[in-house]
């Protein structure tokens, strides 16, 4: 067992783990951070993206013991005070959700789109989400949220 | 007709639990003491088990059960998420046990572990020792008929599950008769669903002693009915719970691991058990879409009218039977009310071998036959010297058809406006007009293919779906359905419904989105397309029932007859005068506290529905052919539905966009690779295995033709499974059309069409000088 010390969703934790634990495996199974979907557990699909110091990154391929010291943010963590972030309001709006299943991890890597204050053309959003798998929506929905967001956020920026 | 709610995009009604991360799947939910359980596959594609050893595995620590065929009640259930029939000779084919006695394809469950953790699970299957008698084996439906081939069944001794075909008219004579007999043979691939969700349940029993189900399945209800029967239980002892989904598809109406997730639990006393596959898991052993051969003999005349078709069908169900004898029926009953056809002989077979099992997939069996078909008529269109539209049209048939059949009448038909809209939307005529000649290394062509499907399954099984209302002390109200929200929206096209008819705004309709079998009106669950369509009709009755109910309290309160009031935005109007003369709440109030006549208003009915209605479309499509490469892509798509009324546009929408991103995958993308000598999978993931990533899929088209069908609620018609059906065969002719080449198997990914280009010429062998 070794230590973990590390922040999730701006909340501190301090956890004896196994050193063979994912981080996946401690967001849901210690912490029931159960927004973080498991569709493969060995990195091909994205649902079990979080953000890790704002970066998306597969949580069920990433040792937890990596995460020291680092701040998490999952899907749980983007409403702020019962509000959808604009990313998560723009996946409403747009019907870019069905079952729901890639919803989280798509949604995340869309806000570390817009938090990196670039611009994006729909190519380039297509490919900068074509880490997640969608099998319900043939991403079409989900390419016109995520351009919503991005517009979104820049008009707000202007 | 005018709606208030009814054809609105309104917001689904999980959007904010699915986009927040509170949706609970059933993962999600976790039981104190929980355990795992993992299961012993066969290494072996057919093999006799001669001696199994669990000593040494139940010996090690943290190992709670370890569980063989031996320790399980030897009972042979079917699997397929079918209304149970109170006649033998139409149920299922019962030849399945919870854990296999004999191996029958690699990866068949033989034990299972059931420990503290995953890893002791793991560590306890590798101490299993398995004494093998390997049996030869066979991965084709053709070898697993020949004399001799191995026997998978010993009750199906020549390995065919089932070949009952249909036909009418005189084939033969149409045949005889014809100026021109065209013959044409078409394949498709094994598939995977591949919803990103797995296939997962846990079981444990409750105080009262009643077994416990809580699984990602599209048919609760039917689940508990299988998990009774494969462990010779009263039904009644027996719970199914069903929390959100994520992704079904098909493979979820079917029973794959609940009747073993229970018996785990039985094992360890009660205590639950979760299994849940890994994705490797989940391609081996859950369900696939079957691979089918199939020949089309086509009789026409001169001027391209279609006279009698002679369908021949081989169909590879792997080693279990599952839904396989009813897909390749289903398949055949489809097209019949689209093109008018003197005569028909549909002969299929549904042969055992070695394989994972087939089952149902989104289309059930239609996106094969359909490829075959739609393949054919350009071929035959080639052949006459017509164009592929002009020859479509042509055979047609027309609103009032009736099949001989079935008896299923057509009361709406699209498909002409469908052709229309489609040909305009991608400039059909001005694009092929513009190609000519083409023949440099990237070329064009643009393809098209019709549909047809059914909203549901009636005549064939039962169509019985439940619906209760209780409307709360605020005049909202609190639906309850047994159907399966699995993604497609259908809570809130449900909720659409009873909107429009109580005139309450949405946000006064809730939803309880999780099924429980002790608590949810029955319904057979999400297939066939059949929710919005039958029960819708339920949903609707139900909320009739509760406005009449509405209007007696009403018409008690007002003194004005029931009939001379209507429900319009939370309010009792006089209809004649558009006045109010109280609240939906004024009346609520009165149906729970009046001191004399207090009834609270409830509904709680069901609908037997005993009609069909067919929904058609057609998919446009342009591709860009690589000959060098063989690569071909998708420049422009279009599909258009004709589903009858649409409830929820951008719901529809997102089925659409979904169902040709899934048609794309299997045209083009997507197939299951079986080692030819071992029958082991190579590639079961999703790495190896191609489903389309968002830079495989191009942009997506979806229209819609509104019809209005009488059957249906509000005029609709089915639409989930229907985008699926076309886009193979328009992309297919979409090639044949660019580059002159036909192909006859899916899917066309590049090294298929490289190779396939050679073999025909289009591309030249270069000689090679050896130095």
């Amino acid at each position: 067992m070794r230590k973990l010390s590390f922040t999730v969703n701006g909340k501190a934790h301090l956890l004896e783990i196994d050193a063979r634990e994912s981080l996946l495996e401690v967001l849901r199974d210690r912490l029931e951070y159960t927004g973080v979907k498991q569709g493969c557990a060995v990195g091909e699909c994205g649902a079990c993206t979080v953000l890790i110091d704002g970066t998306p990154v597969n949580s069920c391929i990433y040792l937890a013991a990596w995460a020291e010291g680092k701040d998490i943010r999952t899907v749980e963590g983007l409403a702020v005070d019962g509000r959808l972030s604009p990313v998560q309001e723009a996946f409403v709006e747009e019907g870019a959700i069905q079952c729901g299943f890639c919803t989280p991890g798509l949604v995340l890597s869309t806000t570390a789109m817009v938090e990196s204050g670039r611009t994006f053309t729909r190519d380039e959003v297509r490919r900068e989400l074509s880490g997640h798998l969608c099998r319900c929506t043939g991403y079409q929905k989900i390419v016109d949220a995520a351009e919503r967001a991005l517009q979104e956020a820049k008009q707000g920026a202007e | 007709m005018d709606h208030n709610v009814v054809g609105k995009s309104v917001r689904r009604l999980d959007a904010i639990a699915k986009v927040t991360g509170r949706a609970k799947y059933t993962d999600d939910f976790h039981e104190r003491d929980m355990l795992v359980g993992k299961v012993l596959r066969s290494p072996h594609a057919h093999a006799r088990i001669t001696r199994i050893d669990t000593a040494k595995a139940k010996a090690l620590p943290g190992v709670v059960a370890v569980i063989t065929a031996a320790d399980l009640p030897t009972i042979r259930f079917a699997t397929a998420g079918h209304p149970w029939s109170l006649d033998p000779g139409h149920r299922d084919v019962e030849d399945r046990l919870i854990l296999a006695d004999k191996a029958r394809f690699v990866g068949d469950a033989v034990a299972a572990v059931v420990a503290e953790d995953a890893l002791t699970a793991e560590k306890a299957l590798h101490l299993i020792d398995v004494e093998w008698e390997v049996l030869p084996h066979v991965l084709t439906a053709e070898d697993a008929m020949k004399e001799g081939a191995p026997v998978i069944h010993e009750f199906r001794p020549n390995n065919v599950v089932s070949s009952f075909g249909v036909q009418f008219g005189d084939v033969e004579a149409e045949m005889a008769g014809a100026d021109h007999v065209f013959e044409g043979d078409y394949e498709t691939g094994i598939v995977q669903h591949c919803h990103i969700e797995s296939m997962s349940a846990f079981a444990y029993v409750d105080t009262d002693g009643r077994v416990v189900v809580n699984s990602s399945t599209q048919i609760p209800h039917i689940v508990r009915r299988i998990v009774a029967q494969a462990l010779g239980l009263p039904w009644g002892r027996v719970k199914v719970i069903k929390p959100y989904i994520g992704g079904g598809f098909g493979n979820k109406q079917d029973v794959c691991v609940e009747p073993l997730a229970a018996a785990m639990s039985l094992a360890a006393h009660g205590r639950p058990v979760r299994y849940c596959l890994t994705r490797e898991e989940v391609f081996i052993d859950t369900r696939t879409r079957h691979a089918m051969k199939l020949h089309l003999k086509t009789a026409v005349s001169r001027e391209g009218v279609l006279k009698g078709i002679h369908v021949q069908v081989l169909s590879n169900t792997g080693a279990y039977a599952s839904h396989g004898h009813s897909i390749a029926m289903s398949a055949g009953g489809k097209f019949r009310p689209l093109y008018d056809f003197k005569a028909v002989k549909y002969e299929p077979k549904t042969v055992y071998t070695n394989l994972p099992v087939a089952g149902a997939m989104r289309g059930y069996g239609t996106p094969q036959i359909f490829f075959a078909l739609e393949s054919h008529l350009d071929d035959i269109a080639r052949k006459l010297g017509m164009d592929p539209v002009e020859l479509r049209l042509k055979n047609l048939i027309k609103v009032g058809h009736q099949d001989p059949l079935t008896r299923n009448v057509v009361r709406s038909f699209g498909i002409p406006e469908c052709i229309r809209k489609g040909m305009e939307a991608i400039r059909w005529e001005e694009k092929r007009a513009a190609l000519g000649a083409q023949d440099g290394p990237r070329r064009k062509g643009l393809g098209m293919a019709l549909f047809a499907y059914a909203s549901g399954t009636h005549p064939v099984a039962l169509e019985l779906a439940g619906a209760r209302i209780v409307m709360n002390q605020d005049g909202s109200v609190t639906l309850q359905v047994g159907a399966t929200e699995i993604g497609q929206g259908s809570d809130t096209v449900f909720a659409q419904i009873v909107a429009e008819v109580l005139g309450l705004p949405m946000d006064m309709v809730n939803v309880m989105t999780t099924q429980d079998t002790d608590v949810s009106p029955w319904d057979s669950g999400a297939y066939a397309s059949r929710q919005t369509f039958v029960t819708g009709i339920a949903v609707r009755k139900a909320a009739m029932e509760v406005r009449d109910k509405v209007l007696e309290v009403a018409a008690r309160r007002t003194g004005l007859r029931p009939d001379e009031m209507e429900l319009r935005d939370r309010r009792v109007v006089e209809a004649a005068l558009g006045r109010e003369v109280c609240t939906l709440e004024d009346v609520a109030m009165d149906a729970y506290y009046d001191r004399l006549l207090a009834a609270p208003i409830t509904s709680d009915t069901s609908a037997n529905v005993r009609i069909n209605a067919m929904s058609y479309g057609a998919t446009f499509v342009e591709v860009d052919v690589d000959v060098e490469t063989g690569k071909v892509e998708v420049s422009e798509i279009w599909n258009v539905h004709d589903s009858g009324t649409i409830i929820n546009p951008r719901l529809a929408e997102g089925q659409v966009h979904g169902g040709v991103s899934m048609a794309l995958g299997y045209a083009l993308l997507e197939q299951m690779l079986f080692d030819a000598q071992t029958g082991k999978p190579l590639n079961n993931n999703l790495l190896d295995y191609k489903l389309p990533t968002l830079l495989d899929t191009p942009e997506i088209n979806a229209a819609f033709v509104e019809t209005f069908d009488a059957a249906g609620s509000f005029g609709a018609k089915s639409l989930g499974e229907c985008p699926v059906i076309s886009p193979a065969p328009a992309v297919r002719n979409a090639v044949l059309d660019a580059t002159g080449v036909a192909f006859h198997r899916i899917p066309l990914y590049p090294q298929a069409v490289f190779e396939k280009f050679r073999e025909t010429g289009l591309i030249k062998q270069r000689s090679v000088e050896h130095v």
